[in-house]
């Protein structure tokens, strides 16, 4: 009970009235406008960066999906590419390149003089055409052997400095000091233009083509390491879910609470936080050195990132397992059931949108990782595809962020556009598995 | 006495209601004495006031059963408690019955004083009523201090209180048989006795609830019946 | 005494369906139940009441062994179901708790339809071998638990969209689905409001001709309105235990007597 003569030693203050706000909450509400603002230009300063990042990424890479074409006639001469006459692939392999090459020179040559172009001083037009193209027909010959004796309109890329032109990376003036293209070449480019032969248009081999060498950056694609990537993804989501959310379920719902149980969680969680060098060292020394894998294989990059992710997604999965209220498991052990079946009949169901969120978020961490797949050797530079999967695993492939790094320490300027058009991908699929990661738990989710 | 409730209006309001009780039993036991005495000094005035004092007493009687209501519907009393409850509404009722006879003895003071005296009816009543009001004052002692022993000596007392009805019963017939104008007197007087050997049996009931109160259980049913002038066979 | 008493109360007519002896329950170190020995009667309401932390949810949880999954808490002395012995060791707690259900304070029902939270219990102890068998249990369970007639058109709908008082039936259906002999009820109208309340313990009134039903509850009314037997703990032990009418009138105990009339906390 309230002392009731306290009041008397202090006469009692006279009442505010609530429509005149007194001075401590006047102070209080300017703090807090401070507060709010101070939160605002936090904001306002993230996304500028954010945005200018962005904006610099985009405007680097943008020209990348973009290529400079030019149509030409060929004449599939028979007495060049098909001696014998036959049709025969496996004989018509022979003719390597070299025996291509003419070919392509011949029809450059023919259709300058149908478009009645005359520059001074053009030298070597066939340079304008990369020297990706004569491989590129040989491989049409060979899978179309029919077309031998035929004239067909081809598609050939452009060279990447005649590309660079029209990307603004080569003008006139550079080209009459670089050894590769000569301003009259540029100029033969910008006439076979107007007659429209040449033009720039979107490009979905930059996507599907493997690497090319350090020669011909407009024929290099990202072909290999999405492949790569995608393997090593699956072999992630293979591996680390069962493992990951079995070692959880375990060390959650099952494991005894003695000393051991505790280093185990306590190891687990520093293991999130170890540099993922380390996992490319522990992978070099195991998977290659040790167990004899072959290096550069999206298996062994697959094995490594799922030592990378298996912590996230145990933490994920125990956090989602410690969101279930223990109300359902004693609901669900007070009608009989046992352990396992509280566990795999109510308490998973309802921790699966937060496991999945987990997972998927761990497999774009593992997308992105780069330093453990150069200790492996995906550095290296990879021409095939590898093969379908299971065989695929141990074939030697690329992955998207070492496709990056690897183009980047290239010293073509081209190179550096291919390298952000890469960067543009990756965050391409970031964000698309963020954003099913999203949906998936907004679908999920459910209240209880 | 037990600790008190943890909520203190709950001890306040049983308190309020055993104090109206003890108030009621006061102004009965007034009602008591006043009324013997203006019989035997046939004082008109104070019997006037007695029947006056009754009005009170039925009043503080219904107020009571208001209250006891009223705790049962706000405090659920359970066990003891509730035994408290039952009983002050069972002893007020009594005690409403015993302010009855004795305002009735003190109407009958202003019939009798028109009539002849008898000799030592009045001083015999005197005594019947004296004993009665003495038991009563015990059996409320008895219930304030939760007294089962002084309840069961208040019981046996009842026997002492029907022997001098039965004697004053004798005495009056005798009085009666000698001369026929005493009859009406007698009459009267032994409707007063009557009335006075009824209180007793009252105030016993009152010292029934005080055991059940205590202990929980009424006390056995052989409660001494001295009252033999139901039966023929003594009398005359 | 009265010998021409009208009303006799006839109490301990029926059959022992439980029986604790000697029981004292460890927590760690803390000694949480002291030497308790009860009895609890076949198709009777048995009340376990007191004060906060006086070990009667602890006590309850002994008879259906859900003690067993607090690492730290161990059970001694003998608690048998039809005679046999519940902490033998050849005995699997999960094969008793379908034979002893027990019910919540806050209403739990699985975040699944009403239909699959009744069947739940029957599926997984193969109690039907039949989905038209499996039917005829659900309907069953729910019209003993008083909820039929409100969801039999919604069967399909989640158990978590009814409100307090019907998810509380819901698990008491849930509970007696599996064919219960004791059913445990640890103070389940605390999440209730009034209406609801009088309605869980309705069918309390009606359960007990099935079953034993044992409630802990901190209202000594509902205690005083369910039960027929009431057992009163405090710090542990087991004050008395008596008929309820008795306990509320006239209880022999001065330490009962101080908690239902309020005197002690």
């Amino acid at each position: 009970m309230t002392d009731a003569t306290a009041g008397a030693a202090h006469p009692a203050p006279k009442p505010q009235s609530l429509l005149a706000p007194d001075a401590r909450t006047r102070k209080r509400n300017a703090a807090e406008a401070r507060f709010r603002i101070y939160g605002m230009v936090a904001v306002g300063l993230a996304v500028i960066a954010l945005v200018f990042l962005l904006t610099s990424i985009v405007r680097n890479g943008a020209g990348a999906f973009f290529q400079t074409f030019i149509s030409l006639e060929v004449t599939l001469d028979e007495a060049k590419l098909d001696k014998s006459g036959n049709r025969d692939p496996e004989e018509m392999a022979k003719v390597s390149t070299f025996g291509y090459a003419p070919l392509i020179k011949d029809a450059i040559q023919a259709k300058i003089a149908e478009l009645g172009i005359e520059i001074e001083g053009l030298a070597k037009p066939e340079d304008l055409i990369s020297k990706e193209a004569a491989a590129q027909m040989r491989n049409f010959v060979l899978a179309n052997p029919d077309v031998v004796g035929t004239t067909r309109t081809f598609e050939f890329l452009a060279d990447g400095r005649i590309d660079g032109y029209y990307k603004d990376r080569v003008t006139m003036e550079s080209a009459s000091r670089d050894k590769n293209v000569s301003p009259e070449q540029l100029q033969l480019a910008d006439a076979l233009k107007d007659a429209g032969t040449l033009e720039t248009r979107f490009n979905w081999n930059f996507i599907t083509w493997p690497d090319a060498s350090e020669n011909r950056p407009e024929a290099s694609g990202l072909g290999v390491a999405i492949l790569g990537s995608f393997y090593m993804m699956i072999i992630v989501l293979v591996l680390a879910l069962p493992i990951g959310v079995a070692a959880s379920i375990y060390l959650e719902e099952f494991a005894p609470k003695n000393r051991i149980t505790d280093v185990i969680e306590v190891n687990i969680s520093n293991l999130a936080a170890v540099p993922s060098i380390v996992f490319g060292i522990l992978g070099l020394a195991i998977f290659i050195n040790f167990a004899g894998l072959p290096q550069s294989a999206p298996i062994v990059g697959g094995l490594v990132l799922t030592l990378m992710t298996l912590p996230t997604i145990i933490i994920a999965t125990r956090a989602s397992l410690k969101a279930v209220p223990p109300s359902i498991r004693e609901a669900a052990l007070g009608v009989g059931a046992s352990k396992m079946q509280t566990v795999f009949h109510h308490v998973l169901p309802l921790a699966a949108p937060g496991i999945l969120t987990g997972t998927i978020i761990g497999l774009a961490q593992a997308l992105g990782e780069t330093a453990p797949l150069l200790l492996i050797g995906m550095v290296a530079f990879v021409r095939e595809y590898p093969a379908a999967p299971p065989e695929g695993f141990f074939d030697p492939a690329s992955a998207l962020p070492v496709q990056v790094y690897n183009w980047t320490t290239r010293a073509d300027p081209a190179f550096v556009e291919r390298a952000s058009g890469a960067i543009i991908v990756l965050l391409i699929f970031l964000l698309a598995m963020n954003a099913i990661a999203i949906f998936l738990r907004r679908r999920f989710e459910r209240r209880w | 006495m037990q600790e008190q409730h943890i909520v203190k209006a709950f001890d306040r309001d049983l308190e309020a209601i055993q104090a109206m009780l003890m108030k009621m039993g006061g102004l009965v036991e007034s009602a008591i004495v006043d009324g013997a005495q203006s019989l035997e000094t046939r004082d008109v005035e104070l019997a006037d006031q007695v029947r006056q004092n009754d009005r009170q007493i039925d009043a503080l009687e219904e107020q009571l059963v208001e209250e006891t209501t009223r705790v049962i519907a706000l405090r659920a009393p359970t066990a003891s408690d509730l035994r408290t409850v039952m009983t002050v509404i069972k002893i007020s009722s009594n005690l409403e019955r015993v302010g009855d006879y004795a305002k009735n003895m003190a109407k009958r003071t202003t019939v009798l004083a028109e009539v002849n005296v008898i000799d030592g009816a009045a001083a015999q009543i005197r005594r019947m009523a004296r004993d009665v009001q003495l038991m009563l004052k015990d059996a409320l002692d008895a219930y304030i201090q939760r007294d089962e022993k002084l309840a069961m000596q208040v019981i046996l007392r009842d026997e002492d209180v029907d022997q001098l009805y039965n004697a004053l019963f004798r005495e009056l017939l005798t009085f009666m048989m000698e001369d026929p104008r005493n009859i009406t007197p007698c009459m009267h007087f032994h409707f007063i006795a009557k009335n006075v050997e009824r209180m007793g049996d009252h105030v016993t009931s009152i010292a029934e609830q005080v055991i059940y109160l205590v202990t929980g259980e009424y006390p056995d049913e052989s409660r001494p019946k001295q009252d033999k002038t139901s039966f023929i066979s003594d009398a005359g | 005494m009265n010998d021409m008493r009208i009303m006799n109360r006839a109490t301990g007519m029926q059959d022992t369906k439980m029986s604790a002896k000697g029981v004292d329950v460890y927590y760690g170190d803390n000694h949480a139940i002291k030497n308790v020995t009860v009895d609890i009667e076949d198709k009777t309401v048995t009340a376990f009441i007191g004060p906060s932390g006086c070990g009667k949810s602890t006590f309850l949880r002994c008879l259906n062994r859900m003690n067993d999954t607090i690492p730290v808490a161990r059970v001694e002395g003998e608690i048998t179901l039809d005679g046999e012995n519940i902490y033998d060791a050849k005995v699997d707690p999960v094969q008793l708790r379908a034979k002893v259900g027990m019910v919540f304070q806050k209403p739990n029902p699985f975040p699944k339809s009403i239909y699959d939270n009744i069947a739940y219990g029957p599926r997984i102890h193969g109690l039907a071998r039949n989905k038209s068998e499996l039917d005829d249990i659900v309907e069953k369970s729910l019209r003993r638990g008083a909820i039929w007639d409100e969801v039999k058109d919604r069967l399909d709908a989640p158990g978590t969209g009814l409100s307090g008082g019907q998810q509380q039936r819901l698990c008491i259906a849930r509970a007696i689905a599996t064919e219960p002999e004791v059913l445990l009820m640890d103070e389940p109208c605390s999440a209730l409001d009034p209406i609801a309340t009088s309605q869980v313990e309705e069918l309390i009134d009606e359960l007990r001709q099935n079953f034993s039903v044992v409630i802990v509850t901190h209202s000594m009314q509902q205690a005083a309105r369910v039960s027929q037997k009431t057992a009163f703990f405090h710090l542990g032990d087991l004050v008395e235990f008596g008929e309820t009418g008795q306990i509320f009138t006239n209880p022999h105990d001065p330490r009962t007597e101080s908690y239902i009339t309020g005197r002690i906390g």
